[in-house]
Parts: structure tokens; C-alpha cells; sequence
């Protein structure tokens, strides 16, 4: 919707290319299949009746006593009973309903004209926002309830005390606008319709407003809520409406007064006003729901897979598997997430690899190709519903999917770590980095307090840093980006693991400090006899650190080989392309070349070979079916069936 | 993390003189006053007028305040215009009173309330509509309406805590308790509802960061990622929602002190704006503007506790 490489005429035309693909039905058809929400509107609007009409629901005059049934429970002639002067109490709540939601109605308008301006200002004009930002903090700190009984008192009037109540709790509804009108401005569309000039108000109301409506609508209805209870606690003071003029917190006292002698007066002062104020809240929640519906595609959250899975045949990975005491065998490994309507959405296809003790293999290609889940997967991690749906992944021939949780988190730290790509949100920032290292110690070790302290300093040590005392103390945000990765590294040494799985260690880092931590990481491989799997979408780094690398794509190994051999002869147009892209390897002189198109998203992938639409050298035979994983030479394996052209030509570099 | 304070308590100077302000320019528009009040119906119009010299009420509202302000300034609120009491007196009499009812109540609220969130951010479906439907419980159950409840249910029927009145704490700390166990049951509700939402929210939100997921991918145990990590950084939005639960309470208690019949600043507040108690009001307004500015920095000094990052800036 960005690329629209003309310009729109006019700011309508940007709106009506935003995302409304689901918009199948309209906003009434949508709020009619939510119960809750047409429940809490009947009943509102049965309020409304009872505000203006209200001898249409009862024909009882709330003031009429009826001596001979003071305090009566629910009978045919009084469904909800009487009061202590034998006033039915089912009129006097239909005759405070008007009072009651008029007061409702004032606090939430005074509270929306004036939040909603004044929060859609704060977002879009910087000077604004400052001046409306001290204002909301004064309001907030103003004891509203002495303003409210002051206002009471001088004015005698509720409607006015309700004003009163709308300016006090403006002040959350002008957060509210503000924050979500911040996030919206910095859509394209509106930053598009900025650039053609539309006027900012406009924009403001056009555009902006119907986008946050959801936010604010469920911010008034609590605002709703918040004046229906406060008034009735001011009404239940006997403040503002005062007897005999019947409102809800009158009727809640009077039931107090009596209520010793027939507590269930109590029940239906009370229930009125809790249903009234679930009503508001549900109507809120459906309201929003039913915008939200119209803007954004429905996903489902926290799906999960329920119908039968078909993963789409690849075949097997037949090919020659190198080690054959492998630390880690990974066989044939698929990963799938569920999809909005439960069925499996496969991200990882039948990938095997072998990682052997003491050795470093990288697992490259670019972000996107399930690289990261496959790690995840190996560490029994897998996030938001995804699963293993086939293969095996056997740790010293311990089959790991046969584990239970319980078990399989016992590896972790233990036998295989982690380090994951951004060393400044890898840490903890609420604690010591010597707290965080002591803590895996003593987890993994059960050492003592002091034993673990000491050990703290030796890993610091052994992940060379200079003054590990000074470190220790200091907080994640105290040290450089190089220095809390080298931290990261520490703690996933501090179980003494034989695996470490990298993750992207270095791409957050700048060059330098990226040597010394792929340097740091051979040195520790050396010293420890640890094993690496690397992730990583560069290949100079896993040439750097790796003996062997699997070149993934879009959810499928695509090439095997020793390192070496992958750099000079890539055996795969991706490889290739990879290879061609990195500014490392580029032929001096000619120009990089990156890779045309970006890996589909996962349910763009064909059965056919997934690279063909990105593929210099793609013919008719790459897309009739799947494309197997084979032996192409002595411990290499490629998915391509052009590799015969590859090997003899070379690809176009 | 001193200078954040000094600054804090700086800026809240102005707010207690805009709240100042505030009180005398809305209370001028009262109608009638005091001094009406206190002479009774039968009073003469002259009778009446010499007791507004009397007391000041003559003057124009500036000097009014000038006068006040003076008085401020030496260390005083004034004198009630009912009874002669130093207000100063008459509220720190009942002071502890609210104080012991809102700071019950708040920290009663954030304890279950963060059980609940924890408990619930643990749980899957059926957890999480737990506290969806507490929380609207949590809103639409009126605490003055709960407390009405709990007083039918435990002193009425079954005769466990007293239905009203106060026991200061240099009494009885037993009776003390007692007497408050129903108020700042019936005030924490909307609390624990509300600081159990934010919890839960907080707990999932923190569960989806980085660092969490290297703690558990490093073999951290799960009680140590929930408890110690996950909880300490949703501390900082628990705090805050405490720190808003407060200043509500401190609203709520007015309503709830009538009800229970405690001796607080609410119920004073309620007496002195019916009598139009101008200096009684005015000095409520500044205790309870004072309470929100400590509560407030309370809540930063907290947040630096937590964070690190706010403590050495
Ligand atoms: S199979 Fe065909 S499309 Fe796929 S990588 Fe090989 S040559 Fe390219």
C-alpha cells in the first residue's frame, strides 16, 4: 500500500488503499454476532425508554406509599418490593434511570470534548503536547472528590457536579488519544496524506480519529462507569439528588437504613447500578472489537493447530549425513505454526544436519528462512503454538521430542546454551551482570553464594574481559553492546554446556567488536571443546568460526557442505547468491550483487522449488514438483536440479 | 535520584497553591455562607452581618485568600468558623484515621491483586476470563454498596467485625485491625481488580522479551524467571497502578467513612462543605493535595528502587 508510486490525488484515495481486504461485512452485522455487545445495547436502550418515558414501563408512581406493604419483598404487586414507606421500588428505579444516565451522558460528553482534541493536539503538534501534558498531571493531582463536594455544595445541582466529574477524568482519556494517535501518525498513509498537504486537522479527524476510535471508545465507557458509580455514591450521601426524588444511590440508602429488617432492599439499588455499569463496559468491548474488526485482518490469537496437518512432501533428506558420532543429529526436522482457521502452516521443512562434539556449524541464509525457529526447535523453545510435527533431534543419541518439558529444560544451560542477536536486550537491565552469571552458576553447579561469586569472576575472565570486578557490579546499561554479548557468552557457559547455539551473536554489533567476538568464540571452542551451531545470514562470519554450513531457504535446508568448498564451488544458485552479495567475497571490483526479491512468506512457498521465483537459472523442470535433497559430491549435498549447470558454468558472479 | 526528587517537590509548590486557589475561587460562589450558618434561620440580617465581620467572610475573596495565605505561611490553617478548632488540629486528629483505611486498603489490593495477576498470566483461557470477569466485577460493584454487604454479612449475621466506628491503633492494635477489616475490604475491591489486570498484562508482556527467553533458553528455572525476573520488571506498571489505586482510595474513603462511621477526613470533608466550613475545606484540600504529592513521589522513589537505570540518571 506504500508503493503506490503516484501520487493521490486527494487524502480519500490514501484511505481507500489501507488494508480492508477482510471487510467482508459491514460494522451492524458485525456487532449483531456479538451477544454481550446487542444484550448490553438492549439494555441501555431500555434505559433510554425508561429516561424519557417512564411511565411506559411501570404504571406505579415511585412516590405512592403503600402502608399496609412497607419493606415487602418481591410480590406480584411489587416485583422488586417495597421501601419503608411502602414505595414500590421497581418505579423509583425506572424514574432514576433518567437522572442517572443524563449524569452519564454529561460526564462522558464534557470529558470527550474535551480530551479528544486536546489528546489528538498533544499528538500531532509538538508545542502543544508539553502545555496539555502539564495540564493532565495538575488535574491528576487535584483531590477531585473535595472539587466534587464543593461543586455539590454550591451549585445543589448533579448535573453540574457531573461536568465537574467529566474534567476530572479527562485527563486518562487524553493519554489515551494521545498515545494511540501517536502510533497512528506514524502510518504511511497518514505521513503520505501529510506530504500532499492535507491540513492537520483534517487529517486529525478524518484520519486519525476513526483509526483510534477503538482506544477511546473503551476508555469512555469506563468513564461511563466511573460517573454512574460516582454519582451514586454522591446520591447514596444524600448529596446532590436528595429525598424523596428517587436516583439509585438515594435507593442504595435507603435500603441501608433498613437494612437490618429487610436487607434484600439492598439487592435491586444495587444490581442496577452493577448491570448498568457491565453494560457500558460490554458495549465498549464490543464497539471496539467491531472497529478493530474493520481495520485490521482477523487473527486469531493463540491459535492452535486443530485440523490435520499436511505438510507438503518434501522429500526425505536422503542425502549422505556426514558425522556419525554426532553430538546433535537433527533428521528430517518440520516445524509448523497454526494458522488463523487451525490448520498447520509449515515454516521448517524436513531439515537434517549433524553438529559433531567439539565442532562449529553454521546454519546460514536470510531472515526468514527458519533459521531461528529451527534453533529454537533444537532447544525445545518453540514460540506462539508452533510445533515439531516430524523429524527427530537426537542429543547423544537421546532422542529429545521424547522428553518431557520437565526433562527437556534440563538440558538447557546444562548440555546446550544459547546466545541470542541483540546483546543489549539479552540481559536482564533490572539486575547486576554478576548477579545474572552467579545466578546461571549457581542453578547449574548448586554452588554456595560465595563459591558462585568466585566462579563469576573466572567465566568473566575466560570471556575476556579486562576488569571482571568492575563488570560484575555494573548494570546492562552500564556496559558497551560488545561487553553485555561477551556477558551473554558467560552465562551460557556457566552450566559448562557442550552445544551453544548462536544466534545472529554478532549483527548487532559494529565490525570490530564482531571479529573479536567470533575470535573469542573460536578461542572458546578450542579452549573448551564446545560446539557451535551458528545462525547467521552472513557467511563470512560462519567462514570465519564454521568447518561445515547448511545453507537454509525458506524453510529448507538447500545446500550442505564443508565451508571451505561452499566458498569456493556453492552448489546452489542461493549459496551462490549469498556468496555474491557478501561484501566480503565480491570479486574486487565488480559491483555486489544482491539477491533480486526477498524470501515469501511462509504461505507463498510452492511445492516446487521455493527459490524459482528468485532464480537466474530456474527452467520449466525447477516447477513441477518437489525438489530433492541429493548427494552431489563427497560430503555435499545441494537441492537443486541444476547443479550440473552450476558446476560446469559457474553462476554468474 | 536526589535531584529527581528535589525537582518533584519543587514542581508540587505550584500545584498546592493552584489547588489553593482553586478551593476560594469556587467556594466564593457558594451561596450564603458560614456565618448564616452558624447564627441559625432566626438570626437578624444585622446579627448575621456582624459575625460575617467577625469572621472575615466581609472581605473580598483576594483578601480572603491573602489572609489565609498569611496564615499559611506561620505555620497555620486557620480556625474553623463552626467550633473555633484549629483546622490543623482537627485534621491531624483524623488524619490517621483515612491514612490507616487508604494505606490498608492499596497495599491489601496490590498483594492479592498481584497474586491474582501472577496466578492468572500462568494460566491459559479459562485463567485469563477469570480476570476479565473480575475486573468488570471489580467496576461495576459500588464500594459503598459492597461495604453495605459486608456489614449485612459479617456483622449483622454473623457477628465477626464490628459494623461502625473506629479504634485508633495506640488503643487497641487488636480492636484497630478490627475495626478496619470491613472498610478496606469494601475500598480494595476495585484494586485488587484492577492491579490483577495490569499484572497479568504486565507478566505476558515481559514473558515475550529477549531476556527472558535467554534465561529459560540457559536453563534458568521457571520460579526464578516468573518471581524474580519477570514480576520485578512488571513492578514498575504495578507501582504505578498502586500509586493511582491511592489517590482513588483516598477519594473512595470519603463514601466508605461515612458509611462505616469512621472519624476521618472525609467525613469531615462531607460535614464541612455542608456547613460551608470555608477553612476546614480549604485545609482538607491542601492535606489531601499533600497526600497525592508524597504518594506521587513515593511511586518515583520506587521506580528507582526497581530501576537502576532511574537511580543512577
Ligand atoms: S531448482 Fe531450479 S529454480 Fe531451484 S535453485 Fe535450482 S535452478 Fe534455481
Amino acid at each position: 500500500m506504500t508503493s503506490s508510486p503516484t501520487p493521490a490525488p486527494d487524502s480519500t484515495t490514501w484511505i481507500a488503499t489501507q488494508p480492508r481486504n477482510r471487510r467482508r461485512r459491514g460494522p451492524l452485522a458485525r456487532f449483531i454476532r456479538k451477544p454481550l455487545g446487542v444484550a448490553a445495547a438492549v439494555l441501555l436502550l431500555l434505559g433510554v425508554v425508561a429516561s424519557f418515558a417512564p411511565s411506559l414501563l411501570t404504571s406505579i408512581d415511585p412516590q405512592a406509599a403503600d402502608f399496609a406493604n412497607v419493606l415487602s419483598g418481591p410480590t406480584a404487586a411489587h416485583w422488586l418490593g417495597t421501601d419503608s414507606l411502602g414505595r414500590d421500588i421497581l418505579s423509583r428505579i425506572i424514574y432514576g434511570t433518567g437522572p442517572a444516565l443524563l449524569g452519564v451522558l454529561i460526564a462522558v460528553g464534557v470529558a470527550a470534548l474535551v480530551a479528544i482534541p486536546a489528546g489528538l493536539a498533544a499528538a500531532m503538534f509538538r508545542p502543544v503536547d508539553a502545555v496539555v501534558t502539564r495540564l493532565n498531571d495538575l488535574v491528576m493531582s487535584i483531590p477531585g472528590i473535595i472539587v466534587l463536594l464543593m461543586v455539590l455544595a454550591l451549585s445543589g445541582s448533579m448535573n453540574w457536579a457531573m461536568v465537574a466529574v467529566g474534567l476530572l477524568t479527562a485527563p486518562g482519556l487524553v493519554r489515551v488519544v494521545r498515545s494511540s494517535a501517536a502510533t497512528v501518525t506514524e502510518e504511511p498513509y497518514i505521513a503520505a496524506a501529510r506530504v500532499f498537504g492535507v491540513g492537520k486537522w483534517k487529517i486529525a479527524f478524518r484520519h486519525v480519529l476513526p483509526r483510534i476510535a477503538g482506544p477511546i471508545l473503551v476508555n469512555v465507557s469506563l468513564i461511563a462507569a466511573n460517573a454512574l458509580v460516582t454519582a451514586a455514591g454522591l446520591n447514596f450521601l444524600g448529596l446532590g439528588l436528595t429525598p424523596p426524588t428517587p436516583s439509585w444511590g438515594g435507593l442504595v440508602a435507603d435500603g441501608a437504613a433498613v437494612m437490618n429488617q429487610q436487607p434484600w432492599t439492598l439487592v435491586p439499588s444495587g444490581g442496577v447500578i452493577a448491570i448498568t455499569v457491565i453494560a457500558f463496559v460490554l458495549l465498549g468491548d464490543a464497539i471496539r472489537d467491531v472497529t478493530a474488526e474493520g481495520w485490521t485482518a482477523g487473527r486469531s490469537k493463540g491459535a492452535s493447530i486443530t485440523r490435520a496437518t499436511t505438510v507438503p512432501a518434501t522429500s526425505s533428506d536422503d542425502a549422505v549425513i556426514e558425522s556419525a558420532d554426532a553430538l546433535l543429529r537433527v533428521r528430517d526436522l518440520s516445524i509448523a505454526f497454526p494458522d488463523a482457521d487451525g490448520s498447520a502452516r509449515s515454516v521448517v521443512q524436513s531439515v537434517s544436519f549433524d553438529i559433531g562434539a567439539g565442532e562449529a556449524v553454521g546454519i546460514v541464509g536470510e531472515s526468514g528462512c527458519g533459521k531461528t525457529i529451527t534453533g529454537l526447535g533444537v532447544l525445545g523453545m518453540l514460540p506462539g503454538g508452533a510445533r515439531v510435527v516430524s523429524g527427530s533431534i537426537q542429543l547423544d543419541g537421546v532422542e529429545l521430542l521424547e522428553l518431557s518439558p520437565r526433562e527437556r529444560a534440563a538440558v538447557r544451560g546444562k548440555t546446550i546454551a544459547f546466545v541470542s542477536q541483540e546483546p543489549m536486550t539479552a540481559l536482564d537491565p533490572l539486575f547486576t551482570v554478576g548477579y545474572q552469571i552467579s545466578q546461571a552458576v549457581r542453578v547449574h553447579t548448586g554452588a554456595s553464594r560465595k563459591r558462585a561469586a568466585a566462579r563469576t569472576l573466572e567465566l568473566l575472565e575466560q570471556v575476556r574481559i579486562v576488569d571482571p570486578k568492575r563488570v560484575a557490579r555494573s548494570y546492562p546499561h552500564e556496559i558497551s553492546g560488545g561487553m553485555a554479548q561477551r556477558v551473554s557468552i558467560a552465562i551460557a557457559l556457566a552450566g559448562a554446556p557442550r552445544l551453544l547455539i548462536a544466534d545472529e551473536p554478532t549483527t548487532a554489533l559494529d565490525v570490530t567488536v564482531q571479529a573479536e567476538i567470533v575470535a573469542l568464540l573460536r578461542t572458546l571452542q578450542e579452549e573448551t571443546g564446545l560446539a557451535v551451531m551458528l545462525i547467521s545470514h552472513d557467511l563470512g562470519v560462519v567462514s570465519a568460526l564454521c568447518e561445515r554450513a547448511v545453507v537454509m531457504y525458506a524453510g529448507q535446508a538447500v545446500e550442505r557442505a564443508p565451508v571451505g568448498e561452499l566458498m569456493s564451488t556453492p552448489l546452489h544458485p542461493y549459496s551462490a547468491g549469498l556468496l555474491s552479495a557478501n561484501p566480503h567475497f565480491a570479486t574486487p571490483g565488480s559491483r555486489l550483487q544482491t539477491i533480486p526479491g526477498s524470501v515469501p512468506p511462509p504461505d507463498k512457498w510452492p511445492v516446487s522449488c521455493h527459490f524459482a521465483d528468485r532464480c537466474a537459472l530456474a527452467t520449466e523442470a525447477c516447477r513441477v514438483g518437489p525438489i530433492p535433497l541429493v548427494a552431489v559430491a563427497p560430503g555435499r549435498a545441494s537441492r537443486c536440479v541444476r547443479v550440473d549447470a552450476l558446476q560446469t558454468e559457474g553462476v554468474a558472479r | 535520584m536526589l535531584i529527581l526528587i528535589l525537582k518533584r517537590v519543587l514542581i508540587s509548590i505550584p500545584l498546592l497553591f493552584v489547588v489553593s486557589v482553586l478551593v476560594f475561587v469556587l467556594q466564593s460562589f457558594i451561596p450564603g455562607d458560614a456565618a448564616q450558618q452558624i447564627a441559625g434561620p432566626q438570626a437578624s440580617p444585622e446579627m448575621v452581618e456582624k459575625l460575617r465581620e467577625a469572621l472575615g467572610l466581609n472581605l473580598p475573596v483576594w483578601e480572603q485568600y491573602a489572609r489565609w495565605l498569611g496564615e499559611v505561611l506561620h505555620g497555620s490553617l486557620g480556625t474553623s468558623l463552626l467550633n473555633g478548632q484549629p483546622v490543623i488540629d482537627a485534621l491531624n486528629q483524623r488524619l490517621p484515621t483515612t491514612l490507616s483505611l487508604v494505606i490498608g486498603s492499596t497495599v491489601i489490593a496490590t498483594i492479592v491483586g498481584v497474586v491474582l495477576g501472577v496466578i492468572s498470566s500462568r494460566g491459559k483461557g479459562a485463567a485469563a476470563r477469570f480476570i476479565d470477569v473480575l475486573s468488570i466485577a471489580g467496576l461495576a460493584v459500588p464500594g459503598f454498596w459492597l461495604a453495605l454487604l459486608l456489614i449485612t454479612v459479617f456483622s449483622v449475621q454473623l457477628g465477626i467485625f464490628p459494623a461502625t466506628g473506629y479504634v485508633a491503633f495506640a488503643d487497641s492494635p487488636s480492636e484497630w485491625l478490627r475495626s478496619l477489616a470491613l472498610p478496606v475490604a469494601a475500598l480494595s475491591l476495585t484494586g485488587v481488580t484492577a492491579i490483577a489486570k495490569q499484572t497479568r498484562e504486565a507478566m505476558l508482556d515481559v514473558q515475550a522479551s529477549d531476556f527472558i527467553r535467554n534465561l529459560r533458553a540457559n536453563g534458568i528455572p521457571e520460579s526464578a524467571i516468573v518471581f524474580r525476573h519477570a514480576l520485578r520488571s512488571s513492578a514498575v506498571r504495578i507501582v504505578t497502578i498502586s500509586g493511582l489505586l491511592f489517590i482513588g482510595a483516598l477519594g473512595g474513603s470519603v463514601v466508605i467513612e461515612q458509611v462505616f462511621g469512621l472519624p476521618g477526613l472525609g467525613t469531615l470533608a462531607v460535614s464541612a462543605t455542608t456547613s460551608k466550613d470555608l477553612p476546614m475545606i480549604q485545609g482538607i484540600a491542601v492535606y489531601f493535595t499533600l497526600i497525592v504529592i508524597v504518594v506521587n513521589l513515593a511511586t518515583d522513589i520506587a521506580y528507582g528502587w526497581i530501576n537502576p537505570k532511574v537511580r543512577t540518571s
